[in-house]
């Protein structure tokens, strides 16, 4: 048993000079995919959510609608219609933009409906409140709304982006050059699938357990934070 | 007349101690409780006079010291000199006996107020259903909550609720009924409408023990009243020496700081 | 006009084929994650240290890798063991083991959610743990739990595309045929995009229904 431990672990010293490099590559051209994904999304997504609240009842319907479509169709989906199935109206990405954009565009429905939620959260009273003991409308949003919104919308947003990294393997299937690819490849090649898998899911969890730790802390920060507020 | 064969005391607490880690709540207290009779404990908060009562139905096992409910060893089973805690099973059967009225009345919310009378008498005694609704309407009847049979507990104010929770006591039909500061938890204005409840039922001859910080109540209701300090009994007696002429300086203390309030 | 609804007709028949498939890897993922999520969160309420680290793990581990290399690591590495695997169970299992790390969580809020001394009331009336359970407890955590298990059968249900890559025949795995099949790129993929959006509407919707019942509940 621990012989067969040591024989599988002997595996990857054995081949690391070759699969270090390429793994270490790969592992970068996923942190910036998740990076770029999770940046369109924080734009899309806010505007979306302005939208929604708009008065002006078109803009209203389309982002509505955005946010709903957006949120009931697989990344999976939305990645092959832009990579592959708008090639024939002329249309070309790179596999690397086509799964930022993707991506992006389908994690921006749920960041708008957190923005909206944190928007929404806060009554109507707050503001007034601040209005009438002298407040700018800018004071009050700086010192009023902005630190409530935060509070709720931080811990979901940060979840998204633990979510978006995790996502980010399924460029593999638009043949993005990712760490799940070349994993892949690289077990194909090697035909130690086992080996290449398990090195990818420790690279992820690697990158993915801090983020979840953070998010944590900061949940319960913004709850005690909460409760300070309403003073219970 | 009916319990002639039963002649011992329907309450016996044998040198109870209970601790929660380092901290000794109880030092070691007794109590008799006569069929019909009803106690009062009273003391400040932190003296364990909760968590006696909670001893009482096992529902913190003692450190140590027994339990006997009419006659019989109650949460542990012994054979000559050795005692032997209960598995949960005969326990559930034991307390079943026993009434309890919280402070925080954990009413269940998924259940409206007839179910949550008529579902332990279901689940427990093996009532079928029409006739532990009968029994679940007879007891809420009897706490005068009838109108609100159907609500949910979300529906009905703090006092409602511990009224409901005091029906859900009654129909397991107890032979003892505990209460937890069954007031502590309401608006003053609530108060009233729950301690006529356990005055009525104090004058159908139930035999209760019940912690509170109304002495008042006390006084009225108690036929005998325990005050509890730092865990053990200072003194005990008939209300009406107890209250009216407290002997230790400590009980005294006490009764000025709850009339002062 | 006529030549879309023969294009429609010809290649619909396979993406519902698809969606059927879809449908049961969702049903069955699910019923597994829900076994395990709750299993969990209920043997983790007894308080064993140790056996409550090694659900941590699982939870930690299976939250923080991609659900698609977990499902590559059951299809491609049980053969490397020994053990043949279909891609349907595959995709079950890796799904399912997947979402039962997120509903021990879910449960677990659930059922911390209950104040104990619910609990206590029932044992109060003379019921045993396993009668407060039954009850008392796991109605209310049903409640509680019912709008985030909701939301998790949705991302579930778009999860499945995943598992087009170890040719499940799911919806993505028919469209990728039709589309090297057909060449009708375009069309193919707007009415996968389109059938997905059709199966998690009307869940949305419950979803939706459930928040508003909750809200009214509180």
């Amino acid at each position: 048993m621990i012989e067969d431990f040591k024989g599988f672990l002997a595996v990857y010293v054995e081949n690391w000079s070759d699969w270090g490099p390429q793994i270490y590559e790969a592992v970068w051209v996923t942190i910036q995919l998740t990076i770029a994904s999770f940046s369109l999304a924080l734009v899309l997504g806010l505007l979306l959510a302005l939208g929604k609240l708009s008065r002006i009842g078109f803009l209203r319907g389309f982002c509505t609608a955005y946010i709903e479509v957006a949120r009931g169709i697989p990344a999976l989906a939305i990645l092959f219609l832009l990579y592959f199935g708008l090639v024939p109206l002329g249309i070309v990405f790179d596999a690397f933009t086509a799964g930022a954009i993707g991506l992006g565009m389908s994690a921006a429905g749920y960041i708008a409906e957190v923005f909206r939620a944190g928007i929404q959260a806060i009554h109507k009273g707050q503001r007034e409140a601040a209005l009438a003991v002298g407040m700018t409308p800018l004071m009050t949003f700086r010192y009023i709304i902005l630190p409530q919104a935060i509070r709720i919308i931080l811990p979901p947003m940060l979840n998204m982006a633990i979510i978006l990294l995790k996502d980010t393997s399924i460029c593999s299937l638009i043949s993005t050059d990712e760490l799940m690819l070349r994993a892949k490849d690289l077990a194909m090649m090697s035909f130690l699938p086992m080996h290449l898998f398990l090195l990818a899911g420790a690279i992820y969890f690697c990158l993915s357990w801090p983020l979840s730790l953070i998010t944590r802390r900061v949940e319960t920060m913004m709850q005690r934070g909460r409760r300070q507020t309403f003073g219970g | 007349m009916m319990e002639v064969g039963l002649a011992g005391p329907l309450l016996q607490v044998e040198d109870i101690h209970k601790s929660f880690g380092e901290l000794e709540v109880l030092k070691g207290v007794d109590m008799t409780l006569d069929r019909g009779h009803k106690t009062a404990i009273v003391g400040p908060s932190g003296c364990g006079k909760s968590t006696m009562l909670r001893c009482i139905n096992y529902m913190e096992r003692p450190t140590s010291g027994h339990i006997h409910l009419d006659g019989e060893l109650f949460g542990e089973t012994r054979s000559g000199d050795r005692y032997t805690p209960m598995n949960e099973k005969e326990l559930a059967r034991q307390r079943a006996h026993v009434g309890m009225v919280f402070q925080g009345f954990y009413l269940w919310p998924h259940l409206n107020a007839r179910d949550n009378v008529a579902i332990g008498p279901m689940k427990v005694r093996g009532l079928g259903k029409a006739e532990a609704n009968e029994l679940a309407e007879a007891m809420l009847e009897k706490v005068h909550m009838s109108h609100k049979i159907d609500e949910f507990p979300e529906r009905l104010s703090g006092g409602q609720q511990q009224r409901v929770a005091i029906a859900r006591a009654l129909a397991q039909q107890p032979k003892l009924m505990l209460f937890d500061e069954p007031t502590s938890a309401l608006d003053p204005e609530l108060i009233g409408e729950v301690l006529n409840v356990i005055l009525e039922l104090a004058e159908e001859g139930r035999s209760m023990v019940l912690v509170t910080h109304e002495i008042r109540f006390a006084r009225e209701v108690a036929d005998h009243v325990i005050f509890l300090h730092d865990g053990v009994i200072v003194e005990e007696g008939p209300p009406k020496q107890v209250i009216d002429k407290p002997q230790h300086e400590r009980l005294r203390a006490f009764l000025r700081q709850i009339v002062e309030h | 006009m006529e030549v879309f609804f023969t294009k429609l007709t010809a290649l619909g028949g396979p993406l519902l084929l698809g969606a059927a498939t879809t449908v049961a890897i969702t049903l069955a993922s699910l019923a597994v994650a829900i076994v395990i999520g709750l299993s969990l969160a209920l043997i983790r309420l007894l308080g064993f240290r140790p056996i409550n680290w090694l659900i941590s793990i699982y939870v930690e581990m299976f939250r923080n890798t991609p659900v698609l290399a977990q499902v590559f690591i059951i299809y491609f590495s049980l053969p490397y063991l020994g053990m043949k695997i279909n891609p349907f169970p595959a995709a079950v299992i890796g799904l399912g083991l997947n979402g039962g790390a997120m509903l021990t969580e879910v449960f677990r809020a659930g059922l911390n959610a209950i104040h104990y001394g619910q609990r206590e009331a029932a044992l109060a009336v003379g019921m045993t743990p396993w009668m407060s359970l039954r009850y008392i407890i796991l109605p209310q955590t049903w409640r509680i739990t019912l709008p985030p298990l909701g939301n998790y059968s949705i991302a579930l249900l778009k999860d499945t595309a995943v598992v087009s890559a170890i040719a499940a025949p799911e919806i993505m795995f028919w469209a990728r045929n039709l589309v090297t099949s057909t060449f009708e790129t375009t069309f193919v993929y707007i009415l996968a995009a389109l059938l997905y959006f059709c199966l998690s509407f009307p869940l949305a919707r419950m979803v939706d229904g459930f928040e508003r019942r909750q809200r009214a509940w509180q």
